[in-house]
């Protein structure tokens, strides 16, 4: 299931494409059985014991009702986002055509007590996804804190705005190349009401 | 002659003050004139008795300011408040005024050196944090923490809850105006952070819980130490309870203040006491256990109303509870490690640098690059004094993770004070913050 990204392995891509046209084992999880069997994008991949569902950036949302709705996932815990530029090793999931960021939501039912990762890759060029927040009210404050440090926008967010950082920020502070101390400190003078 | 000059002398004088009383005359009705004419311009409506102005649309809201300055804020947050009157119309949290990055901090330190990052965002239960990076740094390397350091850590971690709570005891006694409250809560904290100094050397900010175990053993005489400030604190929270619980002032300001229900709370992704304030018993402790925490006998305590009130005693009777798993983990601790004897995880005992190459090598290694730690990712939970504690991990293999995400309960709890304090009056914004409890190093990080 799990490939480590390796470009000098690269050249063998047909015989792997092959393999992916293999069925995919069926999700031990139930509810990302019940992902998988609505979206045919949808990616089961357990990481430590604990459900991962890869999908893609259109269904964002989509899963989000789906859980929410269908699932009786009462609560969206956490949105956070993951910039992989400059990694070392990926941890590449078979079927999932890896990309700079990912976003990640972790989803809990405290009804079934059970919970699921939600993970899609955004590429850096189209830095745009569906927001959440519609679904679980929540996720606004995580949302805009993934905006702020992250620079990606979260289409449908009723108040997309800088959260941490000041709101003339310029730059995105946990982008890797947002280097720290790029910024020298100064003390300059209050720059008035904004 | 001298009656006239006497005479002459008085006219003079008198005719002096009648040149002052003439010009204050004409000062005063000067001034009177222009008064007149400034009051008929602004009295007009009044004086002809007409009815006042419609004011189009919406009655007039003024935006107010609350903090980040203010005392009952908990440090450095600030609420945008829209008044109409002294009715809050709306509300929102503004934050940030703590950011210091430590996210990207975390991504510059290795995995030996996080603890000490970690530990510094909620400030007020340092273990809880520390306990939630430590598990995720097992997951990834799946390592088994010794039955000792679990429960060693289980002890820490409900000795931090009770300084939380008690803490908490003491802020929402002195935002209310119950200042003697404050004392009392600081008494007895003080006591139980004097504990946690004996056993990890800090009061606060311990880096005590690492990954692969604890930083050191318990200290000889640990368990006289943590019995008697168990039955100190239980003293504490009897006269908390005689002093607040039934006390007419403090029922007034809290019951029925700031409801939440209980679909509100889980739409807003709120744990912790708010979320069992609202009837809805989930303590991950008992629906998820992580340490040992199956083992151990304890109650979750809940209520049905979801007000200010509710959320105070909730974290009145969690200090009994917590008093109740320390007395058990005196009791039940197991003998054995405090931490994995995995030589590339944990730095080897201080005597054995001076007789062994390997040792010297390996501690050196530890503490400059680290260790390496598979490439993967995920996500691991605790119950912090606040609620749910969350430490999302990715790693590329190397001695540093490319992603450290700590999600803090009180960044998402503080969205719920927006809705608690709609349509409540100013000073109950008060009320309600303070029984939010948010720690701001732990919202800004």
């Amino acid at each position: 299931m799990i490939t480590v990204a390796d470009p000098a392995v690269d050249t063998a891509g047909d015989a792997r494409e092959e393999e992916h046209k293999v069925e995919p084992p069926v999700p031990s999880d139930e509810v990302a059985a019940a992902i998988c069997a609505k979206f045919d994008d949808a990616i089961f991949h357990e990481s430590h014991g604990q459900p991962v569902v890869y999908i893609d950036r259109a269904h964002w949302a989509e899963v989000a009702t789906l859980l929410r709705d269908d699932e009786q996932f009462t609560s969206c815990m956490d949105v956070t986002a993951v910039d992989h530029l400059g990694d070392v090793e990926r941890v590449v999931i078979d079927g999932v055509a890896p990309e700079r960021f990912e976003i990640v939501a972790n989803f809990l039912s405290h009804t079934r007590n059970r919970r699921i990762r939600v993970i899609t890759e955004v590429p850096a060029d189209d830095t745009t996804i569906a927001s959440i927040t519609p679904v679980y009210v929540g996720m606004s404050f995580a949302e805009r804190e993934v905006y702020d440090l992250y620079g990606i926008t979260f289409d449908g967010h009723p108040d997309l705005t800088r959260i941490l950082m000041p709101d003339d920020w310029v730059g995105h502070p946990l982008r890797k190349d947002d280097a720290p101390a790029r910024v020298p400190v100064t003390f300059k003078g209050d720059p008035g009401p904004r | 002659m001298n009656d006239f000059e006497h005479e002459h002398v008085e006219t003079d004088a008198d005719a002096a003050v009648t040149d002052a009383a003439v010009a204050e005359q004409v000062r005063l009705e000067r001034q009177t004139d222009e008064g007149e004419q400034l009051l008929t311009q602004h009295s007009e409506i009044v004086v002809t008795g007409g009815p006042w102005p419609e004011v189009e649309g919406e009655s007039q809201t003024m935006i107010i300011n609350m903090g980040p300055q203010h005392p009952s804020t908990h440090g450095v947050l600030r609420i945008m408040m829209e008044l109409d009157g002294e009715t809050v119309v709306r509300a929102k949290p503004i934050v940030g005024y703590l950011h210091t990055g430590m996210e990207k901090t975390g991504e510059q330190l290795t995995y030996v050196q996080g603890c000490t990052n970690v530990t510094r965002m909620d400030y007020a239960s340092p273990i809880a944090n520390e306990l939630v990076f430590s598990m995720a740094v097992e997951q990834l390397l799946d390592v088994t923490v010794p039955e000792r350091a679990t429960w060693i850590r289980m002890l820490l971690a409900e000795l931090s809850r009770m300084a939380s709570h008690l803490l908490f005891q003491a802020s929402n006694g002195m935002d209310l105006g119950a200042v003697s409250m404050m004392l009392f809560g600081w008494r007895e904290r003080e006591e139980v952070l004097r504990v946690l100094e004996k056993v990890t050397g800090l009061r606060m900010n311990h880096n005590f819980v690492r990954p692969g175990g604890v930083a050191a053993d318990l200290p000889d005489g640990w368990q006289d130490t943590c019995l008697d400030v168990c039955d100190l604190v239980e003293r504490g929270i009897g006269e908390y309870d005689d002093l607040l619980t039934g006390n007419p002032i403090w029922l007034e300001r809290m019951v029925g203040v700031g409801v939440i229900t209980k679909d509100e709370a889980l739409a807003l992704a709120a744990s912790g006491p708010i979320l069992r304030s609202t009837g809805f018993a989930w303590d991950l402790r008992k629906t998820q256990p992580y340490l040992a925490y199956d083992q151990v006998d304890f109650d979750v305590i809940y209520t049905e109303n979801g007000d200010c009130f509710d959320r105070y005693r909730i974290r009145l009777y969690e200090i009994a509870e917590s008093i109740k798993i320390v007395r058990q983990c005196v009791d039940m601790m197991p003998s054995g490690d405090y931490r994995v004897q995995n030589k590339k995880i944990t730095p080897p005992p201080r005597a054995r640098i001076d007789e062994s190459m390997e040792a010297l090598i390996h501690h050196f290694k530890l503490f400059t690059e680290g260790f390496r730690v598979p490439a993967g990712e995920t996500y691991a939970v605790a119950e912090s004094p606040r609620g749910e504690v969350g430490c999302y991990m990715v790693s590329d293999g190397t001695g540093k993770p490319i992603r450290m995400h700590v999600r803090g309960p009180s960044f998402y709890n503080l969205q719920t004070m927006s809705t608690m304090i709609e349509n409540r009056m100013v000073a109950d914004g008060v009320a309600i913050v303070s029984s939010v409890d948010p720690i701001m190093g732990e919202v800004d990080r």
